[in-house]
């Protein structure tokens, strides 16, 4: 476990180890605001990350240029993409990301976008999957799911995002594993789903705890499943499919990355400035009430972590069959 | 009643000094934000986000917000005086406000919209303190499908006017559903409709682009074609007693359209998918309809200003609901105020109202506060706006166009959308000179994206059944209501055919 001591000491030593760069980077400031772009549509997960990141920094006055929000969710994060892709100001362009960072440009292979041209410049945590049902529908085990669903006969409503997007990948693979036959409904965002599953217009969901949490702190929303790797701190009773017998866990990562063709000392400055953001207290609050898991690393790392994840995504979505 | 004492409580505490004060200065603000055109309410509280961290959450949260009941008002005010649209809110007020203000009435349209507005919004307020817990049930009870039924209905109210040329206004409600549905599919992610591989046209056709084009330049081109740039200069009344009768008139022709415009905008407005923008539109249709005159609409009647004014401010306050007690915001701007709640460790949802009561029924006493201060800043500055519709048609022209480009800029910052605005300006312009209805494309291009995706949602839930739009029961009715409106001129039209055939048998 990566305690915020050892974060702390790990910045610190990195700091040291990099003083000529770092002290190089100082020269450099965001001359307008940032554009800071998000792969998601208002009221989701990603979006309410960004919104709180942007906080933070304007509450700490962490930047001399403020970060300005662009929501940009079509197509699947495609939309985010291509514009932050073409950006004519790369050094103050930035990009929130989920993954369809990597799922999108693999299923659209036509936009030409390739993500290692991007620049990394933090990992601000990992966001695992729950599966709810509301209270009304009187489920409170996953197996009394399962039998549910069976019962349904393929008439089980479940909503998600997009086609291709975690959501469906989450519950491809449960339909999967227990042979399970669900109608599924796309929407643009993880608030749209909550919501509906609130209204009970769909069946269950697989939202991200923090976009269910109000409705389960109302008591309006049962977990029935997490498909993290353990069980989730705030939600002890809750089982892990891995628990059930499936080697499977995922996470949507919740990643800042600068556009293609940053210049380094750009990319040094975000690196910073999202490094002190990660190590705030309101930050490392926000990853323990939101049940987000950290999961720090640099920036070479970071490219590593996206080669791994476009190869695990090539074989979730071909198993999907897309 | 405990609500009404919450309720005090809650305007006591916005009436404190700080708080009256960002109270003033939010509205004030906003006024001029809206009233720029391309920049909305959107943009003002973004920019002035982070000047609330100088103050405790529950003054920051009271000054956004009467920014954004600000914002409410001046968007009015461009689409009055200068045709343009202030804010995507305020499309529909250009409708009958700019025709207003070319036969010197001015005032009396600013007039109406500011006192519509204030109307609209206290309604919504005193709708939101007696019911916002059943409200938010409503909220959660509209599926796709009712969602979908609710957009027919809207586009039924511009279909079914009876007067204006129909084939037309079909044509032109096609002609905004396919610009409304270029760039990415929702459902499937896949791009569509990407003429000529511009990337351009990946990120979709915004509605200002459209708006600010049609009638910005459009409307420009065309008045400069129909006066040879010799416009009549009308000397609008400023005075007190000029001011006086415009109240009272805009209170006799406008009553009726503010009345359906509270009413129908607060709906709407609580409806997370929604918003300002399908409401104020929706409101200036079905007041047309209802209208004894409806062939006034479109050529300056107070009720085609009242309405769509009434309407975005009581969908402003609307929009608040889903926000504080789902956690969901119905507009963009909801979605920065949720942003900013966050971060002062309020959780919005179904908790809030128990949780944190003080909070609460503090922004809501706000809102009331805000209204009051917006109406008579609204009112004050009335003046100083009718003194820019004094200016030589030949400096208004030139600056219109101007604004018009650095707005579409702001509110896109891609160069693209400027030729794509450019060029729908001369679009509108000819079509125009065809007699083409421009709203009807207007109100596509925002509905579309709206019913396209819940129309394909619901049709996934059937499995295809379209009769799920009739046997769900709050679907049911609206879908019938909404097809009873299409079809209601065709049977007058077959009526009058067959009278007609008859009388010279």
């Amino acid at each position: 476990m990566i305690t915020r001591r050892s974060i702390l000491a790990l910045t610190s030593a990195t700091l040291f180890a990099t003083t000529p760069m770092i002290a190089h980077a100082e020269d450099w400031q965001p001359r307008k605001p940032i554009d800071f772009v998000i792969m998601a549509g208002p009221g989701g997960g990603a979006d309410q990350i960004a919104r709180y990141i942007q906080s933070v920094a304007e509450q700490k006055d962490l930047t001399n240029r403020p970060l300005v929000p662009n929501n940009k969710g079509g197509g699947s994060g495609a939309e985010a993409l291509i514009h932050v892709n073409s950006a004519s100001d790369p050094d103050h362009t930035i990009l929130v990301t989920l993954n369809s960072f990597f799922t999108t440009p693999l299923r659209q292979k036509n936009l030409g976008i390739d993500i290692q041209s991007f620049t990394p410049v933090a990992m601000m945590g990992v966001d695992p999957f729950v599966l709810w049902v509301h209270k009304d529908s009187g489920i409170t085990a996953f197996d009394d799911y399962v039998a549910k669903v069976k019962e349904m006969g393929g008439e089980y409503v479940m909503g998600g995002t997009g086609a291709g997007q975690e959501d469906s990948i989450v519950i491809a693979f449960m339909s999967g594993a227990y042979d399970l036959d669900i109608k599924y409904i796309p929407y643009d965002g993880g608030g749209a789903v909550a919501k509906d599953l609130a209204g009970q217009q769909i069946m269950a969901s697989v939202n991200n705890p923090a976009e269910a949490k109000g409705f389960y702190e109302a008591g309006d929303f049962t977990p029935l499943l997490a498909f993290s790797d353990e069980r989730m701190p705030a939600y002890p009773d809750v089982p892990t499919i891995k628990e059930l017998g499936h080697d499977f866990s995922y996470y949507n990562q919740r990643a800042v990355v600068g556009a293609p063709g940053m210049s380094d000392e750009a990319a040094a400055y975000y690196q910073t400035l999202f490094t002190e953001i990660y190590n705030s207290d309101e930050w490392q609050s926000y990853l323990t009430s939101e049940s987000l898991s950290p999961l720090w690393m640099d920036a070479s790392e970071q490219r590593d972590y996206w080669a791994l994840q476009v190869e695990n995504h090539q074989k979730l979505l071909a198993a999907l069959g897309e | 009643m405990e609500v009404l004492s919450l309720l005090a409580d809650g305007m006591l505490l916005s009436l404190q000094p700080l708080n009256l004060m960002m109270i003033l200065i939010g509205v004030t603000v906003g006024l001029f934000i809206g009233a720029m055109p391309g920049l909305g309410s959107v943009n003002g509280v973004a920019i002035l986000l982070p000047v609330t961290f100088l103050v405790p959450p529950g003054s920051a949260i009271i000054f956004l917000a009467a920014i954004y009941y600000g914002a409410m008002y001046g968007g009015a005010i461009s689409s009055i005086t200068l045709g343009i649209p202030g804010a995507s809110t305020a499309v529909a007020t250009t409708f009958d406000g700019r025709p207003l203000a070319r036969q010197g009435k001015a005032s009396l349209a600013l007039v109406t919209a500011a006192l519509a507005s204030f109307v609209g919004g206290t309604i919504a307020n005193i709708l939101f303190t007696l019911f916002a817990p059943v409200l938010a049930t409503v909220a959660l009870s509209f599926g796709p499908p009712e969602v979908f039924a609710l957009m027919l209905l809207a586009f039924a109210t511009f279909v079914g006017l009876g007067g204006d040329d129909i084939p037309k206004t079909v044509f032109s409600i096609c002609f905004g559903l396919v610009l409304g549905a270029v760039g990415f599919d929702q459902i499937s992610g896949a791009p569509r409709l990407v003429l000529f591989d511009y990337n351009g046209f990946l990120q979709g056709i915004g509605f200002l682009v459209l708006a600010i084009g049609v009638y910005g330049i459009g409307e420009m081109l065309w008045t400069i074609e129909q006066t040879r740039g010799e416009v009549k200069t009308t000397t609008p009344k400023m005075t007190a007693k000029g001011m006086a009768a415009d109240t009272k008139e805009a209170t006799k022709r406008g009553w009726k359209g503010t009345m359906i415009g509270s009413f129908l905008g607060f709906f709407v407005g609580i409806l997370p998918a929604a918003g300002a923008t399908p409401g104020s539109l929706m409101s200036y249709g079905v007041a047309k309809m209802l209208s004894r005159k409806p062939e006034e609409f479109g050529k300056g009647h107070p009720d085609g200003v009242a309405a769509p004014e009434a309407a975005n401010n009581s969908a402003s306050t609307g929009s608040m609901l889903p926000m504080l007690t789902l956690g969901i915001p119905g507009s963009p701007t909801t979605a920065i105020l949720l942003g900013g709640m966050v971060i002062w460790g309020l959780v919005p949802g179904p908790r809030l109202f128990v949780d944190e009561t003080e909070f609460v029924w503090g922004l809501i006493g706000s809102f009331y506060i805000s209204n009051l201060a917006a109406v008579l800043m609204n009112l004050a500055f009335i003046p100083v706006f009718i003194w820019m519709l004094r200016m030589p048609f030949t400096i208004l022209a030139p600056m219109i166009f101007v604004l018009s480009i650095a707005g579409g800029y702001a509110a896109t910052r891609d160069m693209f959308d400027i030729w794509l605005m450019v060029g729908f300006g001369l679009g509108a312009f000819f079509l125009r000179k065809f007699d083409y209805p421009l709203a009807p494309a207007v109100l596509a291009i925002v509905l579309g994206p709206i019913a396209e995706p819940t129309l394909r949602q619901s049709l996934l839930l059937s499995s295809g059944d379209p009769s799920i739009f009739f046997t769900r029961p709050v679907a049911g009715p609206i879908t019938i209501i909404a097809l009873i409106l299409i079809f209601l001129p065709a049977i007058k039209l077959l009526r009058r055919k067959r009278n007609t055939q008859k009388k010279p048998a």
